[in-house]
């Protein structure tokens, strides 16, 4: 009889438990020398998807590295909850400097290291989505287009959270924000041209672009990993929901994580030199209304009747990252 | 060895003289030839270890630096006018979290009217930042003021900036006795700050100070600032051993001693100042300039030593606060208190020369009281033309941008529609 290949496979979570796994494939969380590079004691709120992706990627860098890594990060929760002073969460070197320009901090520290011979010592600059695809675009471009050597990771809840949750470009269309509430003619976000930084940052044709979810922790982790056995500029955008922004529930973040991947919402890809290389496709299709659905930031696309015309072009959105990334086999060119 | 050079090729060999690890800068004029000097310099391999970062703008030249000098690298940048204010966010972050990041600025006015020239308007609007501000008057002495601002900036743990004349010293060439690396090795030591990011020793840098601490951090800001006041000259004094020459300290006197008269200064203003100067001497009156070559921290003390028996001073300044009066004038008040009669002038703005002659019409004006000390005076203001406009204002008229309405006032205008 032909051995079959096991699937790993769970109902509902497509997610596979670390102890089914050889001991070097588990996630770096799920060993005794994890650095903890995020340590416990922070204030990020219950459920913070930005604060979980954050531990699992900078955990991963440390490990790829030998513990050699030291990070900028850009003002937003991820700094404040992480650093009231005198107390701080990080172990690792870490430094914050502004809003806009951690791109650029991250780059001094790494033109640093390199003038004083001590090269294996990797940087890495991480940003909200609003510090990343608005106020630090142009920094973040620079250096891009410079390839310098540090992994730049976007922390995207899609607004700006830390100052009481405004839209950002990276918001979604129709979601309430603070200052786009669901009033007037056109309720939420505008729909607007949307900012895809991974497709921008390809363009520079970096080594290394991916984008993840912390749904699936050990694609960030890999996407982590990878990134670091490469040099010059990489980037990861990874898709970390907002309790507290959204108003979900904070059990929820894992599971509309998921759902913005299964929906086709937040494409799952990794690109190499400006090619795509890798897209994880979707296991079970599901309509953007069952992601939409449980976030109060939604809430008026339901009630007090269901708005079809705007949850069909959300819809239509969907549709087209599966055709243009081949999210779905036989659907679509695929050619990004 | 002097060497006939022009000023920016003089600060680009000095500062690789200063061995920076890190230089980030954005071109702007007139600071272009300082940075694209260092360019050749890192890239010819004359000047290494030392990275090169070609930045997309000024913010990032200053934040580049930031991450570069927390990471414990000799970091240097260089800029003007719009540069500096696009940088203005990271030069207080500079500044607050301590780093010794040294900046030339060539120092240029502040559009709009876009204008390329020199006057003091980019440094004046950076005065409150936190950064040391040293100006040159000569090409010799900015040169030097950088070796010494180096070496400041790491023993004090804070940003300083060296500020001379845009073109007027930048672009002028003359002779200069360049820094040998030899003698700056012997003078600067090496940067070994207390905290840098080093995976041996995870540290958190720029964590959100509230109310707790945050005067405290402001306050040692200050002391620090007042404890460069005994510093600066000692460090002077060290250079002058060093290399010979005096360059730098907190002011200068030039022919003060019974001076009943004083006019104040800061940069290249100085050399044309002390021409006047000893013209009216030979004319028997009682005249001296004093130099500011530290304008922050402000030497209150050695201001008021040096003017203590001056019954008349004025200050001649290329910045103003607009809708207030003059920025060094009103900290010169500060520092005399009530005693001396003190005028206010205000030359050179956008590059306009400030020529003998009318420097000593002004002195003569004053000398024989035709000047107001309390109004601010404008050096060769032409009165016709802001005149105009203002009466047409006063009859109601419609507002709209300054030097175009200037323009529309003499009957000239823009292109007709197509
Ligand atoms: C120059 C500047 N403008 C605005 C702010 C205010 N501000 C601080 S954090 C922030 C939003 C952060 O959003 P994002 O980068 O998405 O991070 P998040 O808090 O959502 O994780 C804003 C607008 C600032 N600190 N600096
Ligand atoms: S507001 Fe959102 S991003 Fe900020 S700490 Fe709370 S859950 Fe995390
Ligand atoms: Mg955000």
């Amino acid at each position: 009889m032909a051995e079959q290949p096991v699937k790993h496979y769970q109902v509902g979570t497509f997610v596979i438990g670390n102890r089914l796994l050889d001991p070097d494939q588990r996630s770096v969380q799920a060993r005794m020398e994890r650095s903890n590079t995020l340590t416990s004691g922070h204030r990020a709120c219950r459920g913070c998807g930005e604060a979980l992706g954050a531990r699992y990627a900078l955990d991963a860098a440390m490990r790829a590295t030998g513990g050699s890594v030291i990070a900028a990060n850009a003002t937003g929760c991820l700094e404040v909850f992480s650093t009231p002073f005198p107390e701080s969460s990080w172990q690792l070197p870490w430094i914050h400097s502004l809003f806009g320009n951690a791109p650029a901090v991250a780059a001094g520290m790494a033109a640093a290291m390199k003038a004083k011979g001590r090269e294996e010592v990797r940087v890495v600059g991480q940003a909200g989505d609003g510090g990343t695809v608005d106020i630090g675009l142009a920094c973040l471009s620079g250096m891009f287009e410079r390839n310098d050597d540090v992994l730049f990771i976007c922390y995207d809840n899609e607004g700006y959270m830390n100052t009481g949750v405004q839209r950002s470009g990276a918001t979604p269309p129709a979601a309430r924000t603070a200052n786009t509430k669901p009033v007037g003619s056109e309720p939420g976000n505008a729909f607007g041209q949307g900012k895809s930084v991974p497709l921008i940052a390809m363009a520079h044709e970096i080594p290394y672009v991916a984008t993840a979810t912390v749904a699936e922790l050990r694609d960030l982790e890999a996407k982590v990993e990878r990134a670091m056995e490469l040099r010059g500029a990489r980037y990861i955008h990874a898709f970390v929901p907002c309790p507290l922004g959204w108003g979900s529930a904070s059990e929820d973040t894992i599971k509309l994580a998921r759902l913005a991947k299964e929906t086709g919402l937040f494409p799952v890809f990794a690109a190499e030199g400006g090619e795509v290389t890798a897209v994880s496709k979707i296991r079970r299709r599901t309509p953007v209304v069952e992601y939409l659905r449980p976030q109060r930031r939604f809430a008026h696309l339901f009630r007090p009747e269901e708005n079809r015309e705007v949850i069909d072009r959300i819809q239509a959105g969907a549709d087209r990252n599966i055709a243009r990334f081949g999210l779905i086999d036989g659907e679509g060119s695929g050619d990004v | 060895m002097l060497e006939q050079l022009e000023g920016s090729q003089a600060i680009a060999r000095t500062v690789a003289a200063c061995r920076p690890e890190v230089i980030s800068a954005y071109p702007i004029s007139p600071q272009t030839h300082i940075v694209e000097g260092l360019s050749d310099l890192v890239r010819a391999g004359d000047l290494a270890p030392c990275e090169y970062l070609m930045v997309e703008s000024e913010f990032g030249a200053m934040s580049a630096c930031i991450g570069a000098s927390a990471a414990g690298a000799r970091a240097y940048t260089a800029t003007a006018s719009q540069g500096l204010l696009y940088m203005a966010e990271a030069l207080y972050n500079a500044s607050g979290l301590g780093l010794p990041i040294v900046m030339t600025l060539a120092n240029r006015a502040i559009g709009a009217p876009i204008n390329i020239w020199n006057d003091h308007s980019d440094a004046m609007s950076q005065r409150d930042s936190g950064w040391i501000q040293l100006y040159a008057e000569t090409n010799q002495e900015a040169a030097d003021l950088h070796v010494q601002a180096f070496r400041l900036a790491e023993r004090i743990s804070l940003p300083v900036m060296v500020c001379m004349d845009g073109f007027i010293l930048t672009h002028a060439y003359e002779e200069v006795d360049v820094p040998s690396p030899e003698r700056v090795d012997a003078y600067l030591p090496p940067f070994e700050p207390r905290q840098v990011l080093d995976p041996d020793e995870p540290v958190t840098i720029g964590a959100m100070v509230g109310p707790e601490a945050f005067t405290e951090v402001r306050y040692l800001m200050h002391a620090k600032q007042l404890e460069a006041l005994d510093l600066i000259p000692s460090i002077a004094g060290e250079f002058e051993s060093a290399f010979g020459r005096r360059s730098g300290g907190l002011v200068r006197g030039y022919r003060i001693e019974d001076a009943e008269t004083v006019v104040i200064a800061l940069g290249s203003v100085l050399g044309t100042i002390e021409e006047v100067v000893d013209e009216l001497r030979e004319q028997g009156v009682r005249i001296g300039a004093l130099a500011i070559k530290c304008f922050r921290p402000w030497p209150s003390q050695e201001i008021r030593a040096a003017l203590s028996d001056v019954g008349r001073v004025i200050v001649l300044e290329k910045a103003f606060a607009v809708g207030a009066g003059g920025i060094v004038g009103q900290n010169v008040r500060l520092a005399l208190g009530g005693g001396a009669r003190i005028h206010d002038v205000i030359g050179g703005l956008g590059g306009r020369p400030i020529t003998r002659r009318s420097l000593r019409t002004l002195l003569e004006d004053v000398l024989a009281d035709r000047l107001e000390p309390r109004l601010l005076h404008f050096l060769d203001l032409d009165h016709d033309v802001v005149e105009r406009e203002l009466e047409r204002l006063r009859r109601g008229g419609r507002p709209g941008p300054h030097a175009e309405n200037i323009v529309r006032e003499l009957g000239i205008v823009a292109a007709r529609p197509h």
